[in-house]
């Protein structure tokens, strides 16, 4: 069997990532064309049901390793290392996020296997998968090609939409997998704990996005005044979220949340990849920056070049008067 | 206790980078500078150094890279490290992720740290990986993207931001951390470290010295290969406007709105 494996993350309720099961989707169609099988890693006390619920996106297979903890990469990459070896899989694909990477990399080491990150599409050549991967800020795509196997894909955030199919059922099988010693001196003490107050930015059809740009926790007050004269809703970068100027709840891209508002403007956010990944699909990008080189200038709809601590107030008042009017 | 930090020689943000289709690799030319992300690597052993929870005898510089590499390990010098290793070799070039990971490691065990410390991503690269491969080489614990590091009694305590919120995780000591840019500001060199730079012990090591195996790195030791570089799909270009009279961006911005019913 040369088929193709992926981790399925879940969270403390048992709830899997949106982005493992776009992965297993994926893996399913490639494995396809391949004329094999897609299965997938789950850690942790998962039950039958939910395991074997994996086979509407599908996999044939779950292999679960109920010893093993969630949430930390190198238990993961003992696991899945074994499940390789021993079922002889030619790929593992992991869904964009963040622990993904550590895994793929993890695996890399561990199996001396060629690594791809940051894939938005896998395609079929000649029999072998070759994995597309933007680079240079996206103004460059390279395909990359394996020597050898396994080959270890690590996607993109949001690449691969998870597509349910009627009456997948996977078979569950348990497997016994001893830990590395190393694997077992980082332990979690806290997961997922949330900062900052509860907010609802997924549903709004107007983002403000607030970034460093903003130069200081109380700016936000501008990007709060815009979205509220706009009827929308403020977001964040993971850059003034970490620096606790705004809650988690509100933060988009890789560790945060993904959103495609009909208006998404970003005030003094440069526009990095990682946030990217969370907003690119928004009908219309607004983004005002003193940087003319920001990589957002790269891809918005309309980009202005100046201070934003000029231009927002004066926009909300534009945009009251406009409304009032 | 000993900490080494990985660093990276990367081209100047402000040069246009771009990939020889000669080579299928990143053109490197260009004005060199240290990884961005490496210096906050640095300023974290300085504040464990200057912190006290822990003794730090040394810190160590640690690149692998071209000659023109030894310009990264002088201004992480000038940032606070004691010294630095090269790992320099023509073999290496045109190593992918796995074999440069491997040849990092073989670099690292002999100098036996305590803790490996490295940005959470090349500016260049923009991978997240190199810690992990790392760490699973020297048999270490490892976490990636962190933002708080608490030292104590051999172990440390580390907070990230991961899928479902922020995590705190525990790691026994010896580890390779990679950190976040939110976890400190990194501080101005003084002119007197410049200066004194190039002064500090810099080792130069090629392949052989540290123990890699020449078939494991370079182009034969690699697992991937760049097939082909093609230009992303075609998107139309925005509108882009420079801001000379604020009330007249205004205007533009709320007729932009206007037009598409934004408001």
């Amino acid at each position: 069997m040369a088929g193709i494996l992926v981790y399925a993350l879940h969270d403390d309720e048992g709830n899997f990532n949106k982005n493992s099961l776009g992965a297993i989707s994926e893996a399913a169609k490639l494995a396809g064309e391949l004329g094999t099988e897609a299965a997938a890693v789950v850690v942790g006390e998962v039950g039958d049901e939910a395991c074997a619920a994996l086979g509407a996106y599908g996999a044939g297979k779950v292999y679960r390793a109920k010893a093993a903890p969630e949430g930390l990469a190198q238990p993961i990459v003992d696991v899945m290392a074994k499940v390789v070896a021993d079922e002889g899989f030619a790929y593992a694909l992991i869904g964009g996020g963040f622990l993904g990477f550590e895994i793929g990399a993890g695996l890399t080491a561990r199996l001396n296997a060629g690594v791809t990150m940051e894939v938005t599409e896998v395609k079929v050549q000649d029999g072998k998968l070759v994995a597309e991967r933007p680079v240079l800020q996206d103004s460059a795509i390279v395909d990359v090609g394996y020597v050898g196997e396994p080959g270890i894909i690590i996607g993109r955030l949001n690449a691969f939409d998870a597509t349910e199919r009627d009456g997948g059922s996977a078979e569950v099988v348990d497997v016994e997998v001893e830990l590395s010693e190393w694997s077992t001196k980082a332990t979690m003490v806290n997961r997922g704990e949330q900062r900052g107050e509860d907010v609802n930015i997924e549903d709004a059809d107007i983002l403000v996005g607030g970034g460093r740009g903003l130069g200081e926790a109380a700016n936000f007050k501008l990007a709060e005044d815009l979205a509220a004269a706009l009827g929308g809703a403020v977001a964040a970068t993971r850059a003034v979220v970490d620096a606790g100027w705004y809650p988690y709840a509100a933060q988009i891209g890789q560790t945060g949340k993904t959103v495609a508002p009909k208006l998404y403007l970003a005030a003094g956010i440069s526009g990095a990849i990682q946030h990217k990944v969370g907003m690119q699909s928004s009908e219309n990008i607004l983004a005002i920056n003193k940087d003319q080189n920001a990589p957002i200038f790269e891809f918005c709809d309309l980009g202005v070049v100046g201070d934003l601590h000029k231009i927002l107030p004066k926009l909300t008042e534009a945009i009251k008067a406009k409304k009032s009017g | 206790m000993k900490i080494c930090c990985l660093v990276k020689e990367v081209p100047d943000a402000a040069v246009q980078k771009r990939i020889d289709p000669s080579t299928m690799r990143l053109d490197r030319s260009g004005e060199k500078n240290l990884n961005p992300f490496d210096t906050h690597g640095i300023e974290a052993a300085m504040q464990i150094r200057e912190g006290g929870a822990a003794e730090v005898d040394e810190i160590v510089a640690v690149t692998m890279g071209p000659e023109s590499a030894v310009r990264a390990l002088h201004k992480a010098v000038a940032l606070g490290a004691d010294r630095s290793v090269h790992l320099t070799d023509g073999a290496l070039a045109g190593s992918d992720v796995c074999a440069t990971g491997y040849a990092l490691a073989k670099t690292l065990e002999s100098e036996n740290p305590d803790l490996v410390l490295l940005g959470q991503q090349s500016d260049d690269g923009e991978c997240y990986t190199i810690g992990a491969v790392v760490a699973d080489h020297l048999k270490m614990p490892s976490l990636t993207q962190v933002i708080k590091i608490d030292v104590s009694d051999g172990k440390l305590v580390c907070e990230r931001q991961a899928e479902y919120g922020y995590d705190t995780v525990e790691v026994q000591l010896p580890a390779v951390i990679s950190v976040g840019d939110a976890i400190n500001e990194p501080r101005y060199p003084s002119l007197k470290a410049i200066m004194g730079a190039k002064k500090k012990p810099l080792e130069t090591y090629a392949t052989a010295d540290v123990g890699i195996e020449a078939a494991s790195v370079g182009e034969t030791g690699s697992k991937t290969q760049v097939l082909a570089v093609n230009p992303p799909a075609e998107k139309e270009a925005g509108e882009i406007i420079e801001d000379e009279d604020t009330n007249e961006t205004v205007e533009k911005i709320v007729a932009w709105l206007d037009e598409r019913k934004l408001i």
